[in-house]
């Protein structure tokens, strides 16, 4: 059966997740959906699933316009995604799962389905034991008993949302198969995915995404330059970078590893020297989250050590990192970076002297009046810090940032800034290279870390697998080094 | 500096609006309950009124509930600000309420009784911040959660409360449920004769109001509250300890409560008693929900409470209603309580969805 979206858009609230998206997929194709994170990909898709609605647009099967407006209802028309993670019942055995939502009749009906299953499952090379408790699978292994069920309900559109993160390349080899096989039968996949060798190596055709709009489209052959350009367009303007000579080591680590993101941080070894501005490139979750926070001091290693100047740093905490001059601005400016519900002045307070015991509340006030003005930061010293917007909030958080800091840490310091606000930031912090400060950043824009930085560490899958110079290198390269291609 | 003192009093009008509702929700939930039990609502708003307002002695009586009820509330408004739920309270009174009685104890021979008196409050405040101190490490060292802790702890200070009375502390001749032996008059706390009422306790709940009010605005301590209340993570990064905070609220807690259980046994019962509490710790986290966390309404609120509390007293012997009714109009209070803080948090969160 044929799929075809009609001018999708979705809001949330000023937000434009999907802005007039145009989507055809034939019966027995595998088209990729490609694009960056936040490129609205899944969006998309939660919206082709019936898992949410669309602000505006139509969806048509075979040419007859359709208006379902939930997961199960899609389902009864033949579409079933599968999520990136899979929405299972750990505690129930693997046929007990793929039983759910089958039948309706009070007997069982274990002994029929018993029979189906294996044959689905045999048809698919999947090999999966029917009793066994669902805790004891793999992700790639639940990702098959779904691709069953979803089977068994008779989808015809099946929707993959990164289905390869997480799972062996063993599994992927099977999966892909399995999948070649569905499209033979003449069923439609539809593959998300931001790695570009995923995409390259099963799909037919591939439709690419970029803050919400297509950027373009591509049958089989595919140009992986020509692919990479409209993942990452055409790119905008940064102040040029400061390029002062880089002077002593301040941050050096050897052979750390630690926990958290999709993959952690495995075995890195990094060098960060004074007046560096060093970017962190690599998709979300690869490992540079993990690094600025280890190097932050928010999150133990689990191995290695880390040395600020003159200072082992094994097992101190943030505050230990604090007092040597290490400062962290996290991405999520509203969650870790500002207290919601407090004024910028009592921001400002907070920051006075610590062992005071009354609060200077005349002298935060005069503090959050002139860094109002010097930052332009529109607000008054007695807003709320949620009301302000997120530019105003990130101005807001680097008015916060020490006079002489030693490295600033700083996760995505751009994220959802226009961009002026962008080039406003990072003329603000190129203020720093002058003061022997080293920064070191993370973005998932390859042109930032490209126009702003003076050296560039790619990050995959928790590896620390490129470090070049930013004039030495362009974001082709990069681009393919962070999809895992050196 | 101006700007933010007058934005202070919309708020305050905006929480007076809900505490309204709130005192609506419990007429409405308390006269449903009362036609069901086949009392007529309006006499039985007329008896509790009557026996809480209706002479100065019974207003005496509603002002001794009112003082631990205070008393309580002010601690309770420093482990709220910082996000946590002193469930602990109780035994926090209880404890107190033991410290006090052992200064007493240990002073009965003493020429100099003032002295004594202010010693046993003292060690009040000392042993309900003791009792909290073990609730705030177990919840920042040991990782339980301090409704878990403080709610195992108020079953220990009850044991150790009728150990007390049935061991150690026992009336010469034969223990009894009625407490320890009552103290020498000169060890009571000053009362004016004709009321019953003691000016030092009140003097001890109002500079208790006050002073939870300024170091909340004006220390601190209290801005540090409120940040990691607000954000810990956050907090954190502002070079804010969350977890040495927490202590601290909870030694404010339970010195609080400590006083409040110091005041029973010096300023009302004169003794030990099992009940020395008298669950004011638990109806003192009402008042604090109910007063929206705002110091300044926790004394009507409190008020409002313990008129409540001592008027339904009148109820059985008015009404011929079950002695039990009295008990159940509470609960309902509380449920009103809880269902119109749960209302309204809801409607904040919505309310910032949209923004």
């Amino acid at each position: 059966m044929q799929i075809e979206l009609r001018d999708i858009h979705k809001y949330f609230g000023p937000v434009k997740a999907n802005n007039g998206i145009n989507l055809t997929v034939d019966a027995g194709e595998i088209h990729g959906i490609l694009g960056e994170n936040g490129a609205g990909k899944s969006t998309l898709m939660k919206i082709l699933a019936g898992f949410s609605n669309q602000t505006r647009g139509e969806i048509f099967i075979d040419g007859t316009a359709v208006d379902y407006r939930n997961p199960a209802h899609a389902a009864t028309l033949g579409i079933g995604m599968l999520y990136q993670d899979p929405l299972d019942f750990p505690l129930l055995s693997v046929l007990d799962n793929f039983m759910l939502g089958q039948t309706d009749s009070p007997g069982s009906e274990k002994k029929k389905l018993s029979k189906s299953f294996n044959a689905l499952a045999h048809a698919l090379n999947f090999l999966l034991p029917p009793d066994a408790a669902l805790k004891t699978l793999t992700i790639g292994e639940r990702q098959q008993l779904e691709i069953l069920r979803l089977m068994a309900l008779g989808i015809k559109v099946l929707i993959l949302d990164e289905p390869t993160t997480g799972i062996s390349s063993t599994q992927k080899e099977v999966l892909f198969n399995a999948l070649q096989k569905l499209a033979a039968e003449g069923k439609s996949i539809i593959l998300v995915s931001h790695k570009l060798e995923d995409v390259e190596a099963l799909c037919d055709r591939v439709t690419v995404l970029r803050h919400g709009k297509i950027t373009g489209e591509m049958n089989r052959p595919f140009d992986s330059s020509g692919l990479l350009e409209m993942m990452f367009g055409a790119p905008p303007v940064f102040p040029p970078r400061c390029s002062e000579t880089p002077g002593m080591d301040v941050l050096v680590m050897t052979g750390v590893s630690g926990t958290g993101g999709r993959a952690g941080l495995k075995d890195c070894d990094a060098v960060i020297r004074q007046r560096e501005v060093v970017g962190l490139a690599g998709l979300e979750g690869s490992g540079q989250g993990v690094f600025l926070r280890i190097a932050a001091g928010l999150k133990r290693a689990t191995r290695g050590t880390i040395r600020l100047p003159g200072r082992d740093m094994h097992r101190q905490d943030h505050h230990a990192f604090r007092n040597e001059g290490v400062t962290f601005l996290p991405a999520s400016r509203l969650e870790e970076g500002l207290i919601s519900g407090l004024s910028i002045t009592e921001h400002f307070a907070l920051q006075e002297s610590q062992d005071k015991f009354m609060v200077p509340w005349q002298e935060a006030y005069q503090a959050a009046e002139q860094q109002i003005a010097n930052f332009r930061i529109k607000g008054l010293p007695a807003s709320a810090v949620e009301e302000l917007s997120g530019g105003n909030q990130q101005r807001l958080l680097l008015s916060f940032l020490p006079a002489n800091p030693v490295l600033l840490l700083l996760e995505n310091p751009t994220r959802g800034l226009d961009l002026e606000s962008v080039n406003w930031v990072w003329q603000h912090l190129h203020t720093y290279c002058g003061k022997k400060t080293s920064i070191v950043f993370s973005s998932p824009e390859l042109d930032e870390i490209l126009m702003v930085a003076d050296r560039v560490l790619v990050f995959f899958n928790g590896r620390i697998i490129k470090g070049v110079e930013a004039s030495n290198t362009d974001a082709q390269e990069l681009g393919r080094a962070i999809a895992g291609k050196i | 500096m101006t700007s933010f003192k007058t934005n202070q009093f919309l708020p305050m009008i905006k929480q007076s609006r809900h505490v309204l509702v709130t005192v609506i929700a419990v007429f409405f939930f308390t006269s449903l309950i009362l036609i069901i039990a086949g009392a007529p609502p309006l006499a039985a708003y007329y008896h509790i009124f009557k026996g809480s307002l209706g002479s100065w002695l019974k207003f005496a009586h509603v002002i001794k509930a009112w003082i631990p009820l205070t008393l309580c509330a002010c601690g309770l408004i420093f482990t709220f600000r910082i996000g946590l739920w002193n469930i602990g309270i109780e035994g926090q009174v209880m404890m107190g309420a033991i410290f006090s009685t052992a200064a007493l104890r240990f002073g009965l021979e003493s020429q100099m009784p003032a002295m004594i008196i202010s010693l046993s409050i003292a060690a009040g405040l000392v042993g309900g911040a003791l009792w909290a101190l073990i609730a705030g490490f177990l919840k920042t060292k040991g990782e339980v959660n301090e409704i878990f802790a403080g709610l195992g702890l108020n079953f220990v200070a009850q044991g150790i409360i009728l150990w007390l009375i049935f061991g150690p502390w026992k009336r010469p001749g034969v223990a009894s449920m009625s407490g320890t032996e009552v103290f020498p008059t000169h060890l009571w706390l000053s009362q004016l004769a004709s009321m019953r009422l003691s000016p030092p306790a009140l003097a001890i709940v109002c500079v208790s109001l006050i002073l939870t009010a300024l170091i909340l605005r004006y220390t601190k301590i209290g801005l540090n509250l409120k940040a990691i209340g607000s954000n810990p993570s956050a907090a954190y990064l502002f070079g804010l300890k969350p977890a040495r905070n927490m202590v601290l609220a909870m030694i404010f807690a339970g010195g609080f409560a400590g006083i409040a259980g110091s005041l029973q046994v010096v300023g009302v019962y004169h003794r030990l008693l099992p009940a020395i509490s008298s669950n004011y710790g638990y109806l003192a986290l009402l008042v604090a929900m109910l007063a929206n966390y705002n110091i300044w309404l926790v004394p009507p609120v409190a008020l409002f409470f313990a008129c409540l509390n001592v008027g339904s007293i009148q109820l059985p012997m008015a009404l011929q209603l079950d002695s039990s009714l009295s008990g159940v109009i509470q609960g309902a209070l509380v449920l009103a309580t809880l269902g119109i803080h749960g209302w309204r948090q809801k409607r904040a969160k919505t309310i910032g969805h949209r923004a």
